[in-house]
């Protein structure tokens, strides 16, 4: 109980600790910065705090994952980060512009794949296109390229439902990139496919964020995933949500799926399990 | 694509979508003629389904020239009942506003018996089409707007939320996503419109008018001339038949993609 509480403390490898807030971190021209912000429902029954104020720096290129138990205001995070919801106080800075309105400069991915089930594949990755206003013909090769990339190719004229969920959910990533943001916001988006498709389209992103440079905010609530797949990861408290604490991986890059064995990897799995572990009340 | 012979042939026949209703329809004539000759029951009562047959046959030309004013009043209100249910139901399902204003008095209106009102119509705008018109839009507006409340409702916050984040205008957002995911329930509250449209405009011919299958049955059952009241009836069944079977086929080919038409879809791809 003890030793769970204060994981930095007990464990002599705690160089991979950061502390709570990293505002510092970034040269506030790229990547992702928030500065102070929360986020307050207000219900019925008062006001419902769903994030209290965050501060933390996603550097560009990175691949950032955040854990944390269920309702803990990451899905509203990921929102205002998308400009699709105003923060109560604080500010959100995406490529160093302050977010007030949808800037367009993210890609989605949802849990669901969300696929349009009137368009064929194409046509649903062409959909931030057309959102967009952009001219077609010059995004449709890119959009072919993608799907190319995600092992696709020869399923454009095909409808959603004529696919299994991994490749639904990979069609869905090309759509998130198709408009070349410099963000791509995940929302546990392989939470809904089985273990082994999930294990796969991990390598896949990995490959996919390191072809195309992207900065990746990542939701999940699998810590394993977490670690395997992040650059740093924040754990987040119950609701209403916190920063727990930021960890560096500093496991080595390509990674393949025998990162899941090194003991770097294991412990740092065993670290983040303990905050949720002092929090909840089982124990 | 088969060639009409042997065993194969007969059950491929027998497995053909439009014999099987038809077959049924056999069976319940047959029952119908049986039942009146086994209770004797007297021709003023029920007639035989030979005598609807022989007004079908001998009076088929005048039947069709009233079915006409009919058809027209009815395809008029079910198209008004469209125009208007179609963005109602958008307005309702836009705005928390609009629908408190709105929905429970639309659901209120529709506890007034419409053929109680029917003829305030023929005072307000006499014998001609337009009662009818407006007694077929009235039965038909309802379900129509019920079913695209519901499928303007049930688009996932998720996906408009995707679009949104792509700086898709209101507008955009909801050509792309809201309305093509409203269709399918659009369309099944057009199907049932168009044949309660048929009632209403049947309704507003009862009350008031000179022409139409309504004034055929209405001067039939006054003159206990019941062998043309069930041909009259024969023919509104199929003018409801047919009407729906075309907003059907519309369906069809406005949303093959979705699952209530996915066997058809296989099929031609």
């Amino acid at each position: 109980m003890n030793a769970a509480t204060s994981p930095a403390v007990t464990n002599p490898s705690a160089a991979h600790l950061r502390v709570v807030s990293d505002r510092a971190a970034g040269d506030g021209k790229s990547g992702i910065t928030l500065s102070g912000v929360s986020k307050t429902y207000r219900s019925r029954d008062g006001e419902v705090v769903s994030l209290k104020p965050l501060d933390f720096h996603i550097n560009a290129g990175e691949f950032f994952v955040v854990v944390g138990p269920s309702g803990c205001g990451k899905s509203t995070l990921l929102k205002m980060i998308s400009g699709l919801l105003a923060p109560s106080t604080g500010e959100v800075f995406v490529e160093g512009e302050a977010v007030t309105k949808p800037h367009g400069n993210v890609g989605i991915v949802f849990q669901n794949s969300l696929l349009l089930p009137w368009r064929n594949i194409l046509a649903n990755v062409m959909l931030p296109i057309d959102m967009k206003g952009l001219p077609r013909d010059k995004y449709l090769p890119r959009a072919k390229g993608l799907l190319k990339l995600v092992g696709l190719e020869g399923f454009e004229k095909k409808l959603p439902w004529q696919l299994s969920g991994g490749m639904q959910q990979r069609a869905s990533i090309c759509r998130a990139l198709v408009h070349d943001p410099k963000i791509m916001l995940m929302d546990e988006p392989f939470g809904a496919l089985d273990a082994m498709t999930r294990e796969r389209m991990n390598v896949e992103l990995m490959r996919i964020q390191r072809e195309t440079g992207k900065t990746v905010l990542l939701i999940t609530h699998s810590i394993p995933e977490a670690v395997f797949l992040a650059d740093r990861v924040l754990v987040m408290t119950e609701r209403p949500g916190s920063i727990a604490a930021i960890y560096d991986v500093p496991l080595p890059r390509p990674r393949s799926l025998d990162a899941m064995a090194d003991p770097v990897f294991t412990e740092l799995v065993q670290r983040i399990r303990k905050h949720f572990f002092t929090q909840s009340t089982l124990d | 694509m088969a060639e009409p012979k042997g065993p194969g042939a007969v059950s491929r026949a027998l497995n053909a979508a439009w014999v099987r209703p038809v077959l049924f329809l056999l069976f319940i004539v047959v029952a119908w003629d049986l039942t009146i000759r086994l209770f004797r029951i007297p021709p003023y009562q029920i007639p035989a389904p030979g005598d609807v047959l022989a007004v079908l046959w001998s009076d088929w030309p005048e039947l069709l020239r009233q079915a006409w004013p009919t058809t027209y009043a009815t395809i008029c209100g079910f198209l008004l009942s469209a125009l208007f249910g179609i963005p109602v139901a958008m307005l309702i399902a836009g705005s928390k506003t609009v629908e408190s204003y709105i929905y429970p008095l639309l659901v209120f209106s529709q506890s007034v018996p419409k053929i109680a009102i029917a003829p305030l119509f023929v005072v307000w705008f006499g014998f001609g089409i337009i009662p009818k018109v407006i007694s077929a839009f009235l039965l038909g507006f309802f379900p129509v707007v019920v079913s695209a409340v519901q499928g303007f409702k049930s688009v996932d916050p998720d996906m408009v939320d995707l679009a949104r984040a792509m700086q898709g205008s209101r507008f955009k957002v909801f050509c792309a996503v809201n309305l093509p995911h409203a269709m399918p329930a659009i369309f099944s509250g057009l199907k049932v419109s168009v044949t309660l449209a048929v009632v209403g405009a049947v309704v507003g011919e009862f009350v008031g008018s000179n022409s139409g299958i309504g004034y055929v049955l209405q001067r039939s059952i006054g003159t206990f001339d019941l062998p043309t009241m069930f041909a009259a009836l024969v023919i509104l069944a199929l003018l409801g038949v047919v009407l729906f079977w075309i907003v059907d086929r519309i369906e069809r080919f406005v949303i093959p993609w979705h699952v209530s038409q996915r066997d058809e879809f296989l099929f031609a791809a």
